[in-house]
């Protein structure tokens, strides 16, 4: 079994910086990381809001940046699934792809991952034109129709870059406004191929190999509709991957951890950091803010610990 | 880093179709983040499954043929050929756990 003071459970931005700033902190620190570290990052084609980098930069070459500058301090990541988190005495314990991992403090930021409609045909096509990740897979809707839910940052962001390919993007919304950044829904309302469908909710997805259509609703009016479409990209939103405590934790009633100013959970030696934290705003700038306080916060823990 | 064996819309054929050996065809492309996501996966598979099976690379930007004719409209798609013909599918960037659990009963 392996022990460590501290161990990271994700390697999203948040994670990253948190292991960037323990590392550089010479703690004896472990990132344990289901996939490769990245996390949502790694679906946003373009970053633009993120301080320093004055030309836009992809997701995936922020995030690389990131984990490399972690690991050029001594970060150390494995590529391990954590399924549980469960006390044992004083220390905390992982149980990973088979394997327990031991800690005095744990950094949850395991993030978020995409909400599904819940609607027919979703999980039934997805793969064949329904799709969670316009710049993984917008290239293969090249001069097709395509549609867009939601109506926030993501969906709006994804739905102009969805252009690039598609002949018409059709947005998708159930009320009667964006949520998106203002410079954002300006540039989809000035984008010709981008046409928002306001009040309205998607109800079934048609298609016997392949999407062929959309029915949807006017949630004002009642009117149901069918849009011919061959690919639809869902946004609707994030549910927090914090199901994994053998414990009670304090959590807000959609799941997300509730903490302190400084990362500190309802438990004791568990923080979380980033997008499955309790908050308003989820950015990659508020991830990695988080992530070295939260650091910072164990290393402070820690010395307490051992006086 | 393990270098996978590349498949081409002109190789499929004899590489895939015809192999004796199972082989798991990553179909990907270097625009898409979650396809990094899954290499350090195949990599582990590709060693633990080591005699029982193939691990490969089809980057469907080069290769618009075999993407379509096995309706590939999402990457990383993630395909088990056995005896020419597609035994599971995983779809997306997912742990290593969901590999054994698909692969296992297969091989």
């Amino acid at each position: 079994m392996e022990k460590h003071d501290v161990i990271i459970v994700g390697g999203g931005p948040a994670g990253l910086t948190a292991g960037l700033y323990a590392a550089r902190s010479r703690m004896d620190i472990l990132l344990l990381e289901k996939l490769t570290p990245g996390g949502q990052v790694l679906t946003t084609a373009m970053v633009e809001n993120y301080p320093g980098f004055e030309e836009a930069i992809s997701g995936s070459d922020l995030v690389a940046k990131m984990e490399k500058q972690a690991r050029g301090f001594g970060l150390q990541v494995e590529i391990k699934s954590v399924e549980k988190i469960a006390q044992e005495g004083s220390l905390k314990k992982m149980i990973a792809d088979g394997e327990e991992y031991l800690s005095k403090a744990v950094i949850v930021a395991t993030g978020v991952e995409p909400k599904l409609l819940g609607i027919p045909g979703e999980k039934e096509l997805r793969g064949k034109g329904v799709s969670y990740c316009a710049t993984c897979d917008g290239p293969f809707f090249r001069d097709k129709e395509v549609v867009v839910i939601g109506g926030g940052d993501s969906a709006v962001e994804e739905a102009i870059y969805l252009t690039r390919f598609a002949k018409r993007v059709r947005l998708i919304h159930r009320r009667d406004q964006l949520r998106a950044a203002k410079i954002v829904q300006e540039r989809a309302f000035s984008n010709e191929k981008v046409e928002v469908v306001w009040d309205t909710v998607a109800t079934r997805i048609n298609g016997e190999q392949f999407v062929q259509s959309v029915d949807v609703k006017n949630v004002k009016t009642g009117r149901e509709d069918n849009v011919e479409t061959s690919g639809i990209f869902l946004y609707v939103g994030v549910k927090p991957n914090s199901d994994l405590f053998d414990f009670k934790i304090d959590a807000d009633q959609r799941g997300f951890l509730r903490t302190d100013e400084n990362m500190r959970t309802s438990v004791e030696g568990i923080y979380a950091v980033g997008d499955v934290r309790s908050k308003q705003l989820r950015q990659i700038v508020t991830a990695t803010g988080e992530g070295a306080t939260a650091a910072f916060a164990v290393q402070k823990y820690l010395e307490d610990l051992t006086p | 880093m393990a270098e996978f064996p590349q498949i081409t819309d002109t190789t499929f054929e004899k590489e895939v179709l015809q192999s004796e050996l199972p082989v798991l065809v990553d179909f990907w492309a270097p625009w898409c983040g979650p396809c990094k996501m899954v290499t350090p996966i195949l990599e582990e598979l590709a060693g633990e499954y080591g005699g029982r099976l193939k691990v490969a690379k089809l980057n469907v930007d080069d290769n618009p043929g075999t993407a379509a004719k096995y309706g590939i409209f999402s990457i990383p798609s993630i395909l088990l050929f056995k005896e020419g013909q597609v035994a599971t599918q995983i779809v997306g960037a997912v742990p290593k756990k969901h590999f054994v659990e698909k692969l296992d009963p297969l091989l």
